[in-house]
């Protein structure tokens, strides 16, 4: 009887300890050094996309933006200026939407379609219908980038934060955090700077 | 460290500016189309001088009109870099604080703010300031937050954080913050806590009442 009790007690011990690293990981997400997990997610152009597609990449700068977020949005033209300087050098620009639409109707697809074309996107806008993407990235706000480099295990995330150091001026920016890390990459060398924090919108549920 | 903006003021020169160009381009106009009537012209230049004195009398009165204004303190707005604000965050004295990090834009932040509010004015004689740390863009002070904070009549403290260099001071506040918004963190003396993530009264109550004890 001792003994099934004891048993039966280290099972839930287990079973405790488990659901809570489980958990802990679904909230934290990716940190640098893990591999990040493919997906497939509908482009505005209503193709769907995937990490894979992309045969010849090296990396990716994958990037959570949205709409209808002031920080995203004074952004986007240096996300676009990102895919211009690295997806010819093998870093394409894979940008996610990670709201609820219910939420904020402002980034519909039907918003997003309307967004990409005025600002003239030359990167994939996916949405990341049914939310189930940024939980696995661990993406809170939005911007928000991790910068995955295609390695023979997988795509192994090298860098997580904000895109440089100066949201208000693009012109007053002293260190660009996301091309210095790709820089780092096509060298072969280490990124020097791994995360970076910054302010963003909290990403709707 | 302090900056305080006279909107009004600012407003009132511009106004009376823009009046004076209007007239130069009146006369030039003129001068253009009809050089024959030059007498008419003369006289537009008397008047227009005359319009000019109008406005600096104008000008001294409104002065007057801001300053009264501004006693009142409606138009009042305390802006801090890091190392301004973090004076905030370093007080001792027997008091819980609770700091709020909002801003005008940032939808779920707005929804909760009555929630603060509420706080605010329930536990002021229990020892409990609520701080409303603004982050909106220093551009939309004038536009933005302060006609916010006036239309919501916010008692609570309201001062504006305005530092770029976000990946310095964001984990000062706290290591755990990722940046996302709102954020709040209570404190008394070395006892604090962080939290990222919305509230509803109930929650932000039960959180104070754990410091209060």
């Amino acid at each position: 009887m001792k003994k099934a009790i004891k048993i039966i007690s280290a099972a839930l011990l287990v079973l405790f300890i488990s659901a809570f690293a489980l958990n802990n990981m679904t909230q934290k997400g990716y940190g640098i050094g893990d591999l990040a997990d493919d997906f497939s997610l509908k482009n505005i152009d209503n193709s769907m996309v995937s990490l894979a597609d992309y045969k010849d990449a090296k990396g990716f700068i994958v990037t959570f933006t949205c709409n209808t977020c002031p920080f995203a949005v004074l952004y986007e033209d240096r996300i676009q200026a990102l895919n211009e300087k690295y997806g010819s050098q093998g870093y394409p620009v894979i940008a996610i939407m990670p709201n609820n639409t219910d939420v904020k109707p402002g980034d519909n697809m039907q918003a997003m379609k309307q967004r990409a074309q005025e600002k003239g996107f030359t990167f994939p806008y996916l949405i990341d219908k049914g939310q189930k993407v940024y939980p696995k990235f661990g993406a809170t706000k939005t911007p928000h980038i991790y910068v995955l480099e295609k390695t023979k295990k997988g795509n192994v995330v090298k860098y997580i934060g904000a895109i440089d150091d100066n949201h208000e001026d693009a012109s007053a920016v002293k260190i660009k955090f996301v091309e210095n890390a790709v820089d780092a990459l096509l060298k072969g060398e280490e990124v020097m700077q791994k995360e970076t924090k910054a302010i963003g919108c909290s990403i709707k549920v | 460290m302090k900056i305080v903006i006279h909107k009004t003021l600012k407003h009132y020169l511009y106004k009376s500016l823009l009046n004076y160009k209007k007239c130069k381009e009146l006369l030039i106009n003129f001068i253009v189309m009809k050089l024959n009537i030059l007498i008419i012209v003369i006289l537009l230049m008397v008047s227009c001088g005359k319009n000019n004195k109008t406005a600096e009398v104008f000008k001294e009165v409104t002065e007057e009109a801001v300053e009264s204004e501004i006693k009142k303190g409606d138009i009042e707005l305390e802006v801090y870099d890091y190392a301004g604000f973090e004076t905030f965050l370093n007080r001792k004295d027997d008091k819980v604080y609770v700091i709020n990090f909002w801003a005008t834009w940032c939808a779920p932040c707005v929804k909760e703010l009555p929630y603060f509010e509420k706080l605010n004015s329930e536990y002021i004689n229990k020892n409990v300031e609520v701080i409303l740390v603004s982050l909106d863009f220093p551009h939309l002070y004038d536009k933005k937050l302060k006609p916010f904070v006036k239309e919501k009549k916010l008692a609570s403290k309201v001062i504006a954080l305005d530092d770029v260099d976000m990946n310095s001071w964001i984990p000062k506040v706290d290591k755990s913050w990722s940046g996302s918004i709102p954020a709040t963190i209570i404190f008394k003396n070395d006892n604090s806590k962080f939290y990222e993530q919305s509230f509803t009264y109930e929650e932000l109550e039960k959180e104070v009442k754990q410091f209060l004890n």
